[in-house]
């Protein structure tokens, strides 16, 4: 069975994890913009970032049939300093035609600071003027719940369709708060700090299957690039249906994706 | 808190649930154990902050209610709804720290 990681940062990861991941049914992936584990310190340096992955990432996923994808922004790690964000943020819309790119993201807050919120809104009105989907990043841990909430509003206030924004990494206490308002779901299957595959099955059995899906977010911290097929093979173990599991890590990221007619995949 | 238009369901019977999942559950609750007693042999007087949060977490673990999860994520969330002037640091402390509190 073919499934898609819909976040995934393979700028951080080998070849052979290309080639695993293409073993275990990966067809597509989608890559956001995120923080290099240190603050960049250039323009320039995120001007070669956005090439590596609108240029050189989509032809190493090709080399084992996976279709590659992105996002393009400054992450939220980054957008402390407003300035030098606004610079960085002048110069997306010179890589928001390239063929691979499906929108605005992984934006969204850290540590919902007031510069964060700034930034964010600013990376919303862009794709509200360029009519590109949008992907969010919510904070981790304690940070959480208050982000979401934040983000929401912020959402809402930029006049963005819910039916084009993602809102990624939910759990157990904001699950319930995007599904509510409309927007898609993303779950992020990672060790200790979001869900392990086991928690994201007992969501979808609480909240169902629409508008949400899951992805592994590997990235070059301790993370798992195999965690969306292990997490299929939970699903089964529990005895539900093939469709279901379908559902989730394909169909429903082909619907949200494929806003974009930037997106593509063998059917 | 759950979906108002989907029923909950896991398809397992419970007697599944528990050959399935209890081996792995047992050796979390003794990794905590564990933990508390390398806390305590260290010196550890159980002042720490995410400490705090943890006795409270487990307490619901075992106070009947339900769902768990999702009230031990929010007794681990920060509670404020205000944007802070500025971002303190970059990462996280899996608790809310109440030195930074707004």
């Amino acid at each position: 069975m073919k499934y898609i990681d819909p976040h995934i940062h393979m700028v951080s990861r080998t070849t052979d994890d290309y080639r695993r991941m293409a073993q275990a049914g990966c067809v597509a992936i989608t890559e956001p913009a995120f923080w290099a584990g240190f603050d960049r310190c250039s323009v320039d340096g995120f001007r070669d970032y956005y090439r590596q992955l609108t240029d050189t990432e989509p032809k190493r996923a090709a080399q084992y049939g996976i279709q590659h994808h992105c996002w393009l922004c400054i992450n939220p790690k980054e957008a402390e300093d407003t300035g030098f964000a606004k610079e960085v943020m002048s110069i997306i819309p010179d890589f928001l035609d390239r063929p691979n790119v499906l929108g605005i993201g992984e934006i969204g807050l850290n540590k919902n600071s007031k510069n964060e919120l700034a930034v964010l809104e600013a990376h919303l009105e862009l794709a509200s003027q360029r009519n590109q989907l949008v992907l969010v990043h919510t904070p981790h841990l304690e940070d959480k719940h208050k982000g979401t909430r934040l983000i929401l509003d912020a959402v809402n206030n930029a006049g963005l369709n819910p039916d084009r924004v993602l809102i990624d990494h939910v759990e157990e206490h904001t699950v319930g708060l995007v599904l509510d308002r409309g927007f898609w779901a993303g779950m992020t299957l990672y060790p200790d700090t979001k869900c392990t595959p086991q928690r994201a099955v007992d969501i979808l059995e609480q909240w169902g299957t629409d508008r949400i899906w899951m992805n592994s977010a590997g990235d070059w911290g301790d993370s798992d690039p195999l965690a969306v097929p292990k997490a299929r093979m939970e699903m089964k173990r529990r005895r539900h249906s093939t469709d279901m599991i379908e559902k989730v890590t394909f169909a429903n990221p082909v619907s949200f994706l494929g806003r974009s007619p930037n997106f593509r995949v063998e059917a | 808190m759950v979906s108002m238009s989907h029923k909950p369901h896991c398809p397992m019977s419970p007697t599944d649930v528990v050959d399935a999942y209890f081996l792995e559950n047992r050796a979390k609750v003794l990794d905590l154990a564990a933990f508390l007693d390398r806390l305590e042999r260290s010196g550890g007087d159980g002042s720490d902050f995410r400490i705090a949060c943890l006795r409270e977490a487990i307490a619901i673990l075992t106070d009947g209610d339900g769902d768990r999860a999702r009230r031990i994520q929010l007794l681990l969330s920060d509670p404020s709804s205000e944007p802070i002037a500025a971002a303190p640091m970059q990462g996280a402390f899996g608790a809310p720290n109440p030195d930074l509190a707004p």
